[in-house]
């Protein structure tokens, strides 16, 4: 298999403010988002060959796009992947330019998730495949048994009560929502502390309200072209240096083999990307990294499953402060899904857009600046367990 | 000689206390995800349990709260409880006496030859109108039977009926509850009379007199006609009378009297005489001969006695009046618009309504719901059905969800490893969330898939799957 390693270039990024943007439409949060990034970019809309468009449920085909922008005819493909979707927008894109079709496309991804009571992120609306009779489990519990068998996996490791273990999960929490408050995009700007946590309503055992993401408003987007066309526009643009993507067979559910103190699909996206990058030591080489905090417990186990910690041992890091925003490795500099907010399609690219500018060493406050990254890893997870997607994308400057 | 060759009952685990709406007692009632249908099951599952079903070939079912008016709930529990496609099915109901023509009619196609085994089930969760003397009476529960010809433990040795023309306990087709006429009324012109003259004619009949019986089942509207009338026709209310189980259980309608044979027969000797009587329009009086047989259908379940035992009381009406739907829930945080099809449900039945996964016969592995290409070795079409009915299994683990709106919260989602093979993702039902821990035992149980069901009411559907319940002892 080839790779994607410098075969193409983001020059230009944008993202919306996230929200519950009530008086946002798709038309508002998809011309936000992409003359951003055509103006940072410094093309003009006209330089667009071709568009990827991504909503879960908020606009089929490319027409919302196509109308919002007023492009002339161009191809465009709406995109959907669940939490997957914006990542896989992006991938879409860069995969257009790297094949040689367009020297110019854009990736683009929207959603209004509080037009519908914030539900799609609740409940999948559409049988997969299956008759609705099926069973249909809402992603808090879905993530949830993760959590519960990872608590009971290492309960004697660490002699730990549940407690202990909802301690690490609050640290997470705490991170998260401390760095959102200095990211001005950022749905939630809130200060919590450890005890808030704890203390907050159980929403879905093992979880607390604080445990789950924001379901939000939001776009992003993205300018992908060539390395070669890149040079000419900017000296600091972001190569793309692996993009994986990983989707599960039922395994999970249908195998009693299957531990639930991973996520194979993280496994497996990981493994692709890292070898398309040429990494060997991942808790060495990744400088930065945006993981899929849909809940806390998915921030540490896929702390795991992409190697930054050995197994087992992700709550010893979280304990150290690893992961914190001046710590060795920090995850989520911008709040993550926790507090920048989670609409399904445009996350990807929103985690794409604070590596982007991490990168170029342009954070909108200089407070969350990590110094000089050299490498930026961006991870989404979503879907049923047995049958998740799992997607990873690297990012770095030019040499 | 044709009669019972197996028996088995479902009394539900939650019981109200009856205290708590003016009564005395408690009553068995219905969880919220159970109805008619799903207890009929669970009664069969009792009734079945290590016994072969490929030799059953008719199911007749009894009861006056069938879900719906066209569309058969025997169709339901036949397919639930795994049972071959040429099972003959049918439904009696309209009448309290919709349990014992069922049995009747069972008897008679074994008697007639049309049959050899016939599965005889009868189940009811009737609704009194808040406050009234009904709601305090009325229980709920499921009965069955094998009835055949071979391996008989009791036989029915005759049988009476008359029919009474009179409106003294009804429910229109549009009503939610039962509706009365004064009781004096009811009991001395219905229940009273027709009763007297079922028994009394089958005693003359078959030339028995009161003192022949071991017991006397008199379906009871309550706690107090039944023993009149055992006075009256000269039976020994103390040695002969079945408990009615009204302040323990409740009135389980149609399948009331069924369900008093049950637990006659959990105490019968070889030789007993047994009496039964139902009511409803009219009456049907049987005398039941038990054999020596008997004793080999003991300890096998929990039984009548063992469920009514085993069980959690509830002291909020409120929590009663939503189960039942009397109240509406709150709706701020109900699912999105989804569609429902009876195409995709009906391809679905295997897994949803037989619990059939696959087992590959390549590899051996058990996968549900059925798969096409083998989860474990990718065989291609090489499954051959798989039943999870009956198998026990461990949770490997499992959530507690409070925000899904549903009628009861928490919604345990759990993953079950079963013996013998097969993890299923699903739901859990009875949950106590001081007990559900991982590595707990469950075994699986038919119940109504409420979560999607107002989106499919609106097409006037309901929907059945199996759930994940805690062992019951």
């Amino acid at each position: 298999m080839g790779s994607m390693k410098d075969k193409v270039a983001i020059v230009g990024m944008g993202c919306t403010k996230f929200g519950e943007l009530w008086d946002k439409s798709i038309e508002d949060l998809v011309v936000d988002s992409c003359y951003e990034a055509i103006e940072d970019a410094g093309i003009e809309p006209k330089d667009i060959q071709s568009a990827w468009y991504g909503s879960r449920e908020s606009g089929l085909t490319g027409a919302h796009l196509a109308r919002a922008l007023k492009t002339d005819y161009i191809p465009i493909t709406r995109v959907e992947n669940f939490c997957c979707g914006g990542q896989d927008v992006l991938r879409n894109t860069c995969y257009g330019v790297a094949s040689g079709a367009y020297e110019i496309a854009l990736a683009c991804g929207v959603e209004k998730t509080k037009d519908h009571r914030g539900f799609f992120g609740l409940f999948i609306q559409e049988p997969l495949d299956r008759g609705l009779t099926e069973w249909d489990i809402p992603p808090a519990s879905q993530f949830g048994q993760y959590a519960t068998r990872y608590f009971h996996r290492y309960r004697d490791y660490y002699k730990w009560d549940f407690e202990g273990f909802k301690r690490v999960l609050a640290i997470i929490n705490v991170k998260n929502h401390d760095n959102g408050l200095l990211t001005p995009k950022a749905h939630l700007h809130r200060k919590i502390t450890i005890d808030d946590v704890l203390k907050a309503r159980i929403i879905s055992w093992p979880f607390t309200l604080y445990d789950a993401c924001g379901m939000s408003d939001g776009g992003a987007a993205a300018i992908v072209t060539t390395p070669e066309i890149a040079k000419t526009l900017r000296k600091d643009y972001v190569l793309v240096k692996a993009q994986a993507l990983a989707v599960g067979s039922g395994q999970s559910t249908m195998q009693s083999e299957f531990d639930f103190v991973h996520i194979p699909e993280n496994v497996a996206a990981a493994k692709a990307a890292y070898k398309d990058a040429g990494i060997t030591n991942p808790r060495q080489e990744i400088s930065i990294a945006e993981l899929h905090d849909c809940f806390s417990s998915t921030e540490l186990i896929t702390i795991e499953d992409l190697e930054f910690s050995p197994r087992g041992k992700a709550p010893e890091d979280i304990k150290a402060g690893r992961f914190l925003l001046k710590g060795e490795q920090p995850i989520n500099t911008d709040g993550g899904l926790k507090c920048f907010g989670h609409p399904l399609s445009a996350s990807g690219l929103r985690m794409a857009y604070e590596i982007y500018k991490q990168l170029q060493g342009k954070v909108d406050n200089p407070e969350r600046q990590v110094e000089n990254p050299k490498l930026g890893l961006i991870h989404n997870v979503g879907g049923n367990v047995g049958i998740h997607v799992s997607a990873v994308t690297i990012f770095g400057l030019p040499e | 000689m044709v009669g019972i060759t197996s028996y088995g009952a479902y009394v539900p685990l939650f019981r109200l206390d009856k205290g708590v709406i003016g009564g005395r007692g408690e009553k068995a009632i219905a969880n919220f995800d159970e109805d008619s249908t799903t207890m009929a099951v669970e009664a069969i599952n009792d009734c079945l349990k290590g016994k072969d079903r490929e030799t059953i070939d008719a199911l007749y079912f009894g009861t006056t709260t069938s879900l719906y008016k066209e569309h058969l709930g025997a169709t339901t529990i036949a397919m639930a409880s795994d049972l071959k496609e040429n099972v003959y099915t049918a439904e009696f109901g309209n009448s309290l006496r919709a349990g014992t023509a069922a049995f009747k009619a069972g008897i008679d196609a074994v008697k007639a030859g049309s049959a050899r085994k016939v599965i005889v089930t009868a189940a009811d969760c009737r609704i009194g109108p808040p406050g009234s003397a009904l709601e305090r009476t009325f229980g709920d529960g499921a009965v069955a039977f094998v009835i055949g010809d071979t391996d008989v433990v009791v036989t029915v040795e005759g049988s009476y009926s008359v029919y009474n023309e009179i409106i003294d306990v009804w429910r229109t087709n549009d009503d939610s509850f039962v509706r009365t006429w004064e009781d004096r009324f009811a009991a001395e012109q219905g229940y009273l009379p027709s009763m007297r003259q079922a028994v009394s004619g089958l005693m003359e009949k078959f030339d028995y007199k009161p003192a022949d019986f071991t017991k006397a089942i008199f379906y009871s509207p309550d706690g107090r006609r039944g023993i009149e009338l055992a006075r009256g026709l000269g039976f020994d209310i103390k040695t002969q009378l079945q408990d009615p189980l009204i302040d323990v259980m409740g009135n389980t309608g149609a399948a009331s009297a069924l369900m008093l044979l049950a637990s006659a027969l959990e105490e019968a000797k070889p030789a007993d005489l047994i009496l039964l009587a139902s009511y409803g329009n009219g009456a049907d009086a049987f005398a039941c001969k038990v054999n020596e047989n008997i004793d080999k259908l003991r300890g096998q379940g929990l039984g009548m006695k063992g469920q009514l035992a085993s069980k959690r009381v509830i002291t909020d009406y409120l929590k009663y009046l939503r189960w039942r739907g009397i109240v509406p829930l709150d709706k701020t945080a109900a699912p999105p618009v989804v569609a429902y099809s009876s195409v995709a449900a009906k391809r679905e039945y295997d897994r949803n309504i037989s619990l059939h996964g696959s087992r590959c016969k390549a590899c051996g592995y058990v996968q549900y719901p059925p798969q096409r290409v083998c989860t474990h070795c990718r065989a291609k079409d090489k499954m051959e059905p798989y039943s999870f009915v009956g198998k026990r299994g461990k949770i490997f683990t499992y959530t507690l969800d409070y925000i899904t709106p549903r009628v009861e919260v928490p919604i345990a989602t759990v993953e079950v490893d079963f013996e013998g093979g097969g993890r299923i993702q699903g739901y859990m039902t009875e949950v106590d969330v001081d007990k559900i821990t991982v590595g707990l035992p469950v075994e699986m149980t038919f119940r109504r898939y409420t979560l999607w069901e107002e989106i499919a009411l609106r097409e006037g559907v309901y929907l059945y799957f199996w759930e994940a319940k805690p062992l019951r002892v």
